[in-house]
């Protein structure tokens, strides 16, 4: 059980996204997920043991440590990730139910049921409309809260994104102020730097589709108004040739963190 | 032998639930296996080598540890998922017996092997109480073993060999707390989502028992 499951569980996810679903799930998986295991979790493996204080007082570097990092880095993230990627499963429980739907249809042998068998069911992709689309709406909401509230917390904790050098202690048993020194703290700052980037990147994207989405509900509604049917199987076409891509992009991505997690 | 074994069968056992049971099995994979494995597990990894105590006498740091962790947080956390998880194991069980009979008399027997129906509603309802039983003892067991949920940063000892009422400290005492409560809410929000899929079992069943009698009365 590791990263390697939840990307096992997201990639379900994908074949029902929109386009820049598609891309927020690749950005997840290869800036933020792979980049936590390859490396930031290298750079803060040793935190404790090199975090060092002047003073041969036992326990004040403890607690010295304990004051100035309440909750590390990395675990902060993990939960982040964590977190951001679990409304998408609220996507995937309602197309597992709809699909689940479809095929109880079609065993009871529904006329209005217009499925060969119960293999196509399975391969179908849903459209995002109805309650599937509020459902997916909500779920880029709760997103953008959950990435705004870890970039908050973030920032709140640390002061900034920048990771001092020297840390000033005057907790007891500390007998004095003193010098504590952090381990790594350019290569971290960096990390941190580049990780708050790509969060704000995935904010973009998740502000992005929803507005995408709204606009596409509104123009939808407009069109129904007034226009005759569209034919649905022309896009339906182009639609699962950008799946097959993007499946073949996101599998060979999952078989990368797969590899390098294990 | 690793989590991917949990992790299996609680996919196996997805098949099977309610929906109120898939959301269980959803939170107890992503919120409580994944962060242990991800996060919590690394936090408690070098507690033994950081727990620091303010003597020099050879000894004294050992027993200290010992008398105040007897089991460690982290290993009671890993026992709670393991009980919690493996009740789900006899609606599995109960499945297979069903399909089994199915071949050995090669005659439908049940409208469907995995429907919640007769024994293996007896026994999904079974393995919820027995989940939610464990859920309740392991959290008592936290609480009475570390006198609450709080990770302090200094214990005071006076074992032997230590001469003294020796200070020792612990370890990121804040972060095993924020994971503690953590697991603490995790735990009650799964009690709640068994004791809905209990009642909710229980009414739909009991309805269903009680329109069939009402409708071969009328008849």
């Amino acid at each position: 059980m590791d990263w390697g499951a939840l990307q096992t569980i997201l990639g379900g996810v994908n074949k029902h996204s929109t386009s820049i679903g598609k891309i927020w799930l690749t950005v997840l998986f290869i800036f933020r997920i792979m980049i936590l295991v390859v490396a930031a979790e290298r750079v803060w493996g040793d935190e404790q043991d090199d975090f060092i204080c002047n003073t041969l007082q036992p326990g004040c570097k403890n607690v010295c440590y304990d004051h100035f990092f309440p909750i590390s880095h990395i675990r902060l993230w993990a939960l982040q990730l964590i977190f951001v990627s679990t409304p998408a499963l609220l996507v995937a429980m309602h197309v597992a139910y709809r699909r689940h739907e479809k095929k109880r249809q079609f065993r009871k042998g529904d006329q209005k049921c217009e499925y060969k068998d119960i293999e196509e069911i399975r391969k179908q992709r849903f459209r995002i409309e109805g309650s599937l689309w509020w459902t997916y709406t909500s779920s880029i909401f709760f997103r953008l809260i959950f990435e705004a509230v870890f970039m908050y917390a973030f920032y709140f904790m640390y002061d900034g994104f920048r990771m001092p050098r020297l840390m000033k202690c005057n907790a007891w048993p500390c007998p004095n102020t003193v010098d504590c020194f952090v381990s790594r703290p350019t290569e971290k700052t960096v990390f941190t730097i580049f990780m708050i980037a790509v969060s704000s990147v995935c904010i973009i994207l998740n502000v992005a589709e929803l507005c995408y989405l709204l606009t596409k509900f509104f123009l939808r509604r407009s069109k129904k108004a007034g226009n005759p049917k569209h034919h649905p199987n022309h896009e339906n076409k182009e639609e699962t040739k950008q799946n097959e891509m993007n499946e073949l992009i996101s599998d060979s991505c999952q078989n990368a963190v797969i590899g390098f997690s294990s | 032998m690793s989590w991917a074994f949990l992790r299996d069968l609680l996919s196996g056992v997805n098949k099977y639930s309610t929906r109120i049971g898939r959301i269980w099995v959803a939170v107890v994979f992503i919120f409580r296996l994944l962060v242990y494995v991800v996060a919590a597990e690394n936090i408690w990894k070098y507690e033994h080598d950081e727990f620091e105590c303010n003597i020099k006498q050879p000894g004294c740091e050992n027993v200290c540890f010992d008398h105040f962790f007897p089991v460690s947080h982290i290993r009671l956390w890993a026992l709670q998922l393991i009980m919690v998880s493996t009740p789900s194991l006899l609606v599995v069980f109960h499945v297979a017996y069903r399909e089994n009979r199915e071949q050995q008399h090669n005659q439908k027997l049940y409208k469907s092997p995995g429907e919640i129906d007769g024994g293996l509603l007896c026994t999904y309802l079974i393995s919820l109480i027995l989940k939610t039983g464990f859920e309740v003892v392991f959290l008592i067991l936290f609480y009475k073993l570390y006198n609450g949920f709080k990770v302090p940063r200094l214990v005071k000892c006076d074992m032997r060999p230590c001469p003294n009422t020796v200070d020792c400290y612990l370890s990121k005492p804040t972060e095993k707390m924020i994971f503690l409560y953590f697991l603490v809410a995790t735990s009650c929000l799964c009690i709640v989502l068994n004791l809905s899929e209990l009642s909710y079992l229980i009414c739909k069943y009991s309805m269903k028992c009680y329109l069939k009698r009402y409708i071969k009365k009328r008849q």
